[in-house]
């Protein structure tokens, strides 16, 4: 399979008032083509500045990339210039906002915001570009295009403005596209269609996509591959299966066990993860999760966990995989859930520095 | 839109309402006015006004008289001249207010988008500070002083304009400045903050997200959107110009309204203050109201709401 | 791998109290507004030169040993010396003792009028926004229509009318300028109203006057004051912009507008008669201005790059 993008010890921090928030702490990851990463985890866990890292979107200063590497297609985005930068987003690279009341200019019509990004990138003229934007918003499941390619957002509902914004950032044809939570802002019943929309153009184009989201139900639904972010890290990732039947790091236990299933028939109480994420500014010594941890340890409190390898695909930064670490039961709606898979080693390799 | 514009024409013609009201009782209990005939009036005069407001007539008669010749486009007579009219003074000096106005209007716009498009684009930047340090001063000048200031320095130390009257080109360059001044720096206030809000909407990431160049982005995206509030500024500023014109023609001696009016002020001269003061209401009042028609034609989200926005 | 002894990988748990820590200290509002507040220069600025303007207008006219309302008929229109530091004027009064004494004339009436607009105007908007329907309807369209009227020109009608004094300038002023400060606090009012956290205290009892007391009015603090302190600079403006009509304070009263207005027109001849009252007014404004932007940046974070 093709690797589009690898991400190499990634560092990002903000310099705000009181001091520099490291928003992201050494992260590395790799995504394939026409594969499906989410990214999960709690609100300040970093998940959306890595991903407008990626795009370099991040408002530069305050915030400021200080180490790592971004290949995308072998090529570092990181040192890449402004102007460099402005070939790539949208074209190669595209990406989905939260919130579709405000992700689209208010007073240009829609019509004219996908055409944008045809003239820009497809070289097209101003005729052919519009019949292309009648045709992607056709695309996106828009009824009428021809009469709703010249209407402004605010006569849009937010299902139907986020469709647009799919039609904008497809309109490339991208090899990568990332999606910052593009269903937390709609109805469940919307954000199910949104979902099936992205399914099935991801099919059709064959696009990577890297989605965020704190929803562990909207990750089942379309993710190949959890990364799991906690304190500016990745402390897990592997594929669906890995993550949901045979998670390995306490985090991620504590996500699934607070996702309220309806196919528990069992009484089983929703166990919430204790207290709050750390404060960045100053990130607590040993692992960041520690202080919530319930099942920690005192060499939790006192140095940083390393990367431990499950499988082939699974990773996990977790001071329990370690040979010395006493064997830990996860909660019980955790368990009951846990399956052993064929792939996993008989022993969690640790990785070494660097990778 | 027609609903919202019925409306404000609603509102305008109270608003109107009560001003010429509020005129009319005013200068019948302004002590030593023309309606309580205490003073002797030259009688041209006196017959002048015994036929224009009917003076022996009840005051309510009176009023509905008044109110009648308004509608007629009629402000009466001078209560000190008795040659000439209200209207004669607004046709006399109205033309010369409205080309002051209009230059320093111009100027005010012109320069002070241009200042706040620059102190937003270079937010936190040593253009941001100088504009802004610019238009705290332009701000906390007032107009009289700025007049004076322009005047002392430009015409009378360095002689580079004509110190005063109303003739040629250079004539009217220091009057416009002083009074498109403090204008000038609201609105270059105005066009910083609405360009550094648009600039932190949701709808600026997407334009980058697509790849636009920052100029593209800051002309498509940024630059029309953060206008609207300046457009909406334009009553106030009609307003500013308007009293401001007041003093400038004063100090650098243009025959304008507003110095009739400021005559007309010192000479006590009340039917003029009067006529003067509904003129210009019905000036302001009706352009403010076509800045507001501008404007939800200009903004696209106004168009179907049919009422003011964030009502 | 380095070697780890055993002991560290005893289970120790959850530790309470640093899960619930905050890290950062947590500062109340009005002290975190004061810090934001302080950190910005202009309006530190503004601030030390308003209280040398208070100063200079509490103790100024006792400096010299001349009377503001004294007339020297021998020493008319001298400029600034070691006798008169700020010159005299046509009637050789004391243009220092005079400048100090419009000082405490000028801020009064600043003051005046800002407190005269936050009585009306709060108590305005307040019913207005917390009756809501009908009430509030039809208190702000009066609002509205009053908003309608241009200010200086009525200012003016009403100078005309009930002739100049400190009195009647101030009525002058107030008769439509609390509509602002009434619409501030109505919005403030009624945003406030739906807040989840004033719901909350409304479900859990809390009575009107105390929902008031504890949540609103405290939390609309922020934009009256920055209202009241944008309110003085115009009235003091105002003033002078009077002042020169001819419909200012009349002598011996001296206020830097009437000063003004009378070095206006000896400009030629006599600058300084213009220039230090011109110069303290727009020292005045500045002030105020910068300390009002500073306050509202301080007291809002997110609109920091407002205006």
């Amino acid at each position: 399979m093709e690797k589009i993008l690898e991400v190499k010890d990634l560092k990002v921090s903000f310099q705000v008032y009181g001091g520099e928030v490291q928003a992201v702490r050494g992260i590395n990851f790799d995504l394939y083509k026409g594969e499906t990463l989410a990214v999960v985890g709690e609100s300040g866990s970093g998940k959306s500045v890595l991903n407008q890292t990626i795009m370099k979107l991040i408002p530069m200063p305050p915030g400021k990339i200080t180490g790592g590497q971004i290949l995308f297609h072998g090529q570092d985005i990181v040192k890449k210039t402004d102007k460099e930068m402005e070939k790539i987003r949208g074209k190669e690279i595209s990406m989905i906002f939260q919130d579709p009341m405000t992700s689209l200019n208010p007073t240009m019509k829609v019509g004219h915001q996908i055409m944008e990004v045809l003239l820009k990138h497809q070289n097209m003229k101003s005729q052919q570009a519009k019949e292309r934007a009648i045709e992607l918003l056709r695309l996106v499941g828009i009824p009428m295009p021809e009469k709703r390619v010249n209407q402004y957002p605010h006569e849009f509902s937010g299902g139907m403005r986020q469709r647009a914004m799919i039609a904008i950032a497809l309109a490339a044809n991208p090899s990568l596209l990332i999606a910052d939570e593009p269903t937390t802002a709609l109805d469940v019943t919307i954000q199910a269609q949104i979902l099936e929309l992205m399914k099935d153009l991801q099919k059709k184009m064959d696009t990577s996509i890297i989605f965020i989201t704190h929803d562990l139900g909207v990750v089942a639904n379309v993710a190949d591959r959890v990364a799991v972010m906690y304190a500016g890290q990745i402390v897990e990732i592997g594929t669906v299966d890995e993550i949901f039947y045979d998670p390995r790091h306490p985090y991620t236990w504590g996500l699934l066990a607070s996702m309220p299933s309806l196919d528990s028939d069992h009484k089983s109480e929703l166990a919430a993860i204790p207290g709050t994420p750390p404060d960045l500014t100053n990130p607590p010594k040993g692992d960041a999760f520690a202080a919530r941890n319930q099942y920690a340890m005192a060499i939790d409190f006192e140095e940083e966990p390393p990367m431990f390898q499950i499988s082939e695909t699974h990773f996990a930064k977790t001071w329990l995989l370690h040979p010395d670490a006493p064997k830990v039961e996860p909660p019980e709606a955790v368990k009951r859930k846990m399956r052993k898979l064929s792939s996993t080693f008989d022993k969690p390799v640790l990785v070494k520095e660097g990778k | 839109m027609v609903k919202y514009i019925s409306k404000r024409l609603l509102y305008m013609i109270v608003s109107l309402l009560l001003i010429i009201t509020a005129t009319f009782f005013l200068m019948r209990i302004a002590p030593g006015n023309p309606f309580t005939s205490e003073k002797k009036l030259p009688p041209e005069i006196e017959a002048s006004l015994n036929e224009h407001y009917g003076l022996d007539k009840p005051w309510y008669v009176q009023y509905g008289d008044y109110l009648g010749r308004i509608v007629q486009w009629d402000f009466g007579p001078s209560f000190k001249y008795e040659s000439r009219t209200v209207n004669d003074l607004i046709n006399d000096g109205f033309p010369v207010s409205l080309a002051l106005g209009l230059e320093a209007i111009l100027f005010a716009v012109a320069v002070g988008i241009v200042l706040g498009v620059i102190a937003a684009l270079r937010h936190n930047k040593w253009q941001d500070y100088t504009a802004m340090i610019v238009a705290v001063f332009g701000i906390s000048v007032p107009s009289f002083i700025m007049a004076t200031f322009l005047q002392y320095l430009f015409a009378i130390k360095l002689g580079l304009f004509p110190v005063a009257r109303w003739e040629t080109f250079s004539h009217t360059v220091l009057p416009a400045l002083a009074l498109g001044a403090t204008p000038m720096a609201f609105i270059a206030r105005l066009t910083r903050s609405s360009m550094l809000e648009v600039l932190s909407n949701d709808y600026i990431k997407t334009a980058k997200a697509k790849g636009l160049s920052r100029g593209a982005m800051i002309m498509k995206h940024t630059i029309r959107n953060a206008l609207l509030p300046v457009v909406s500024y334009m009553g106030p500023l009609a307003a500013g110009i308007i009293t401001g014109s007041f003093i400038i023609e004063k100090i650098f001696g243009i025959p304008g309204l507003g110095s009739h009016f400021v005559l007309s002020i010192s000479n006590r001269d009340y039917t003029v203050i009067m006529g003067v003061t509904v003129f210009y209401s019905i000036l302001l009042l009706v352009s403010i109201l076509l800045v507001d028609i501008a404007y939800g034609l200009i903004d696209p989200r106004i168009k179907l709401a049919g009422g003011k926005k964030g009502e | 791998m380095q070697q780890i002894s055993k002991e560290k990988f005893q289970i120790v748990g959850v530790k309470a109290t640093d899960a619930e820590r905050i890290s950062k200290p947590s500062l109340s509002f009005w002290k975190d507004v004061s810090i934001r507040f302080r950190k910005n220069k202009l309006a530190m600025f503004g601030i030390v030169l308003l209280i040398i303007l208070i100063f200079m207008a509490i103790f100024g006219p006792y400096m010299t040993k001349f009377d503001y309302s004294t007339n020297d008929l021998m020493n008319t229109n001298k400029p600034p010396s070691s006798t008169h530091w700020f010159g005299t004027d046509d009637l050789g009064r004391d243009m220092f003792a005079r400048t100090w004494q419009g000082a405490r004339i000028s801020l009064f009436i600043g003051v005046a009028a800002a407190i005269v607009d936050f009585i009306i105007g709060v108590t305005w908007g307040g019913i207005a926004g917390f009756k809501g329907g009908r009430v509030d309807e039809i208190m702000m369209r009066i609002a509205d229509i009053l908003y309608g009227v241009p200010y200086l020109l009525l200012v003016i009608l009403l100078m005309v009318v009930l002739g100049a004094n400190l009195t009647t300038m101030i009525i002058a002023m107030t008769i439509t300028g609390w509509i602002n400060m009434s619409r501030i606090v109505r919005g403030e009012v009624l945003s406030l109203k739906n807040q989840e956290y004033v719901l909350a205290a409304r479900t859990l009892g809390a009575n009107v006057t105390r929902i008031m007391g504890r949540h609103l009015i405290p939390n609309a603090m922020g934009s009256i004051l920055v209202t009241m302190t944008l309110t003085i600079p115009s009235a003091i403006f105002t003033e002078a912009f009077l002042s020169f009509l001819g419909l200012g304070l009349t002598p011996p009263l001296a206020s830097w507008g009437t000063m003004a207005s009378d070095g206006l027109a000896s400009l030629q001849y006599y600058p300084w008669r213009l220039f230090f009252p011109a110069i303290l007014i727009a020292l005045t404004i500045f002030a105020f201005n910068v300390i009002g932007d500073g306050l509202r940046d301080a007291l809002d974070p997110r609109l920091r790059n407002k205006g």
